[in-house]
């Protein structure tokens, strides 16, 4: 069963949005709508599932109602119609007072921007959920230090916000939200606003954190490399419309549609591609399965990366073997294949 | 039919806005006149101690806590300090030590008065875009309204005195303290907010853990302004029976005498000095989305 599951969602901004979800359900387009009533379409119909412990990536150029997405998850923005469920809690349907303890227990949420407390020093900013849900100051100040140190800034507890560089100022954010051991990690565009080095340093940072903590995350982000970086799925949105959802290698080999295609096109294919994707796979009892038969070959690991892949069967004269986690042959490998799976159009796996 | 198309304002045409008033003043005096003289007597009690309290301290000491409070507003400067408490010593050598501390005392508690109700009504202002509606003409009105237009009703209200000075002084020193708290509250960084709001917070936490804070820089200037103000009413409100340094300065007047006007009115722009120098100095201080100085 999903962790996080949206239906329909759809949102439309201004005065009657209800006069325009008929035009919608008509097909008419955004723009259309924008010129004939003025309401502005932040989502059209979004189904989305999320599953625990995943990373689902949701990717979109501005515009694109990403950040409307996000935040109706969390009804900071109220969705104009649709089903939101949480487990068994039907999210919509929260009182004002049942929403708050949602927010307070079962979710937290990092921004572009990092939004911290610029009054409040490092601690009192990482506690500020826990001051939130009423937890006392000496508790709350153990639990949030801890998170302090999680996050690699043991020593700055005292320091205010401001005195910080952009990397530690959402670090500090990553922690805020993490401090309430929430569900779900709501993350809008939380890397963005940060320098290409300091923000791979976070991926990796976010990356290592999920490893241990297994949080079921919706992470925002308008940049592909980051999406197919940390997305267990990928969900690529445009005008409001979700494209295509689908884990980085198939956003990668099968795009949806011309728009999904573009984006991938100069994606480097290597990195997001693993040796089992394009690997040609051994049918049970054929003489491929017994290990044996190539014994002094190159040996793979199927969640190898292509890349690294590739500079091991470049200098091998036969097929590499390719094997699962449990040493289990699962297919080979050789060189050709490996090098037109990075050629567009001959991306597709050997099944 | 359009017989009042004439070159004269028809005669008729008469709103009775003065009687209006007047009939309404003189109901609130009969009825609700023991309501002001106990409210009065109440006032005048608590600026009595006040006055009694600062009258007591011995001079030195009041220009020695004078520095202090300006060097802790202003970041440790100490020539803004020593050049401060310079110019109260300045005040005493006037002769108008006793008066400053008059004014001093009318002052804070003016200035406490109006904050105390200030504060909240920006509060509500800032909740509320109707409240907003509302206010701005209200405020606008008792900023432009010529001060005399009130000080009639406020004298057959509270009597002549202090008291009625701390009450238009109010009325014409609340407008930016009520202006900058709303400001202040509606200028936090909306992402801040959406942080806040995100992590469940209930109104009343995102106000006093959130906003409040960080409207603090913007606050304290309305205070300065607040208080500012308050000082350009000292002379006004010496009309109405007020004492202190607007009484030196209306003595002056009234006898010709520009030396005593003079001196009277650089203590006053002396007291501002002090008071700007201080209020501004924390606003800057408090202020935490400068960077670090």
């Amino acid at each position: 069963m999903p962790h996080l599951e949206a239906r329909r969602l759809t949102k439309v901004f201004g005065p009657d949005p209800d006069s325009v979800l008929p035009l919608l359900r008509d097909g008419v387009g955004k723009d259309e709508i924008l010129e004939r009533t003025g309401h502005t379409v932040g989502l059209q119909a979004v189904d989305m599932t999320v599953e625990p412990g995943e990373t689902f990536v949701v990717m979109g150029l501005s515009g694109s109602g990403k950040s409307t997405l996000v935040r109706c998850v969390n009804r900071l923005i109220e969705p104009t119609t649709g089903t939101l469920r949480l487990d068994d809690t039907d999210v919509l349907a929260l009182s004002s007072g049942a929403l708050r303890e949602l927010r307070r227990r079962r979710m937290g949420m990092v921004f572009q921007r990092f939004a911290l407390l610029p009054h409040r020093s490092v601690l009192d900013n990482v506690s500020f959920g826990l001051q939130v849900q009423g937890v006392p100051r000496a508790e709350r100040e153990r639990r949030a230090g801890a998170w302090v140190e999680r996050v690699g800034l043991q020593g700055y507890e005292r320091a205010l916000p401001r005195e910080l560089s952009g990397g530690m100022q959402q670090r500090v954010g990553l922690a805020r939200a993490l401090c309430t051991d929430p569900e779900v990690l709501l993350m809008d565009e939380a890397f963005s606003a940060l320098d290409p080095l300091i923000r791979r340093e976070m991926q990796d940072e976010l990356l290592r954190l999920q490893a241990e903590l297994g949080k079921t995350i919706v992470f925002i982000t308008h940049d592909l490399d980051e999406a197919l970086r940390l997305g267990d799925r990928v969900a690529v949105l445009k005008d409001g419309l979700l494209v295509q959802v689908g884990t980085p290698a198939e956003i990668v080999m099968h795009p949806a549609d011309d728009y999904v295609r573009a984006f991938v096109e100069h994606v480097d294919r290597s990195r997001v591609l693993k040796v089992r994707h394009v690997m040609c796979t051994a049918a049970a009892g054929s003489p491929l399965a017994n290990g044996s038969a190539l014994a002094e070959g190159v040996r793979l690991q199927a969640n190898m990366p292509l890349h690294e892949a590739l500079a091991l069967v470049a200098s091998a004269s036969e097929a590499a073997i390719v094997v699962d986690t449990s040493g289990r042959t699962v297919g080979r490998l050789d060189a050709r294949t490996a090098l037109s799976a990075l050629v567009r159009g001959h991306g597709e796996p050997s099944r | 039919m359009l017989e009042f198309l004439t070159r004269e304002f028809p005669a008729t045409w008469r709103l009775p806005l003065r009687g209006w008033t007047n009939d309404a003043v003189n109901w609130l005096l009969l009825n609700y006149g023991d309501v002001f003289r106990g409210f009065t007597e109440t006032l005048l009690q608590v600026l009595l101690r006040v006055e009694r309290f600062l009258s007591a301290l011995p001079w030195w000491l009041v220009v020695l806590l004078v520095a202090l409070l300006v060097w802790h507003a202003t970041a440790r400067s100490w020539w803004t300090a020593a050049t401060l408490a310079g110019l109260m010593v300045l005040v005493g050598s006037f002769g108008l030590w006793a008066s400053m501390m008059t004014t001093l005392a009318i002052m804070l508690v003016a200035t406490i008065f109006t904050i105390v109700l200030g504060i909240p009504a920006g509060i509500a202002m800032a909740r509320s875009d109707r409240l907003k509606r509302l206010f701005r003409p209200l405020l606008d009105g008792m900023q432009t309204m010529p001060s005399f237009v009130y000080l009639v009703p406020v004298v057959m209200f509270f009597g002549l005195g202090n008291v009625a000075a701390i009450i238009a002084t109010f009325v014409y020193a609340v407008p930016p303290i009520i202006r900058l708290t709303d400001l202040g509250l509606r200028l936090v960084d909306k992402e801040v907010m959406e942080a806040a709001d995100a992590f469940g917070a209930s109104e009343r936490q995102a106000l006093f853990l959130v906003r409040l804070p960080l409207a603090v820089p913007t606050i304290m200037a309305g205070i300065n302004q607040t208080i500012m103000m308050a000082l350009a009413m000292v002379v006004v409100a010496s009309m109405i029976g007020a004492r202190g340094l607007g009484q030196e300065v209306l003595r002056g007047l009234q006898r010709g005498d520009v030396g005593l006007g003079l001196e009277a009115g650089l203590a006053i722009v002396i007291v501002a000095v002090v008071m700007d120098r201080v209020t501004a100095g924390y606003s800057r201080r408090w202020d935490h989305t400068l960077e670090e100085r």
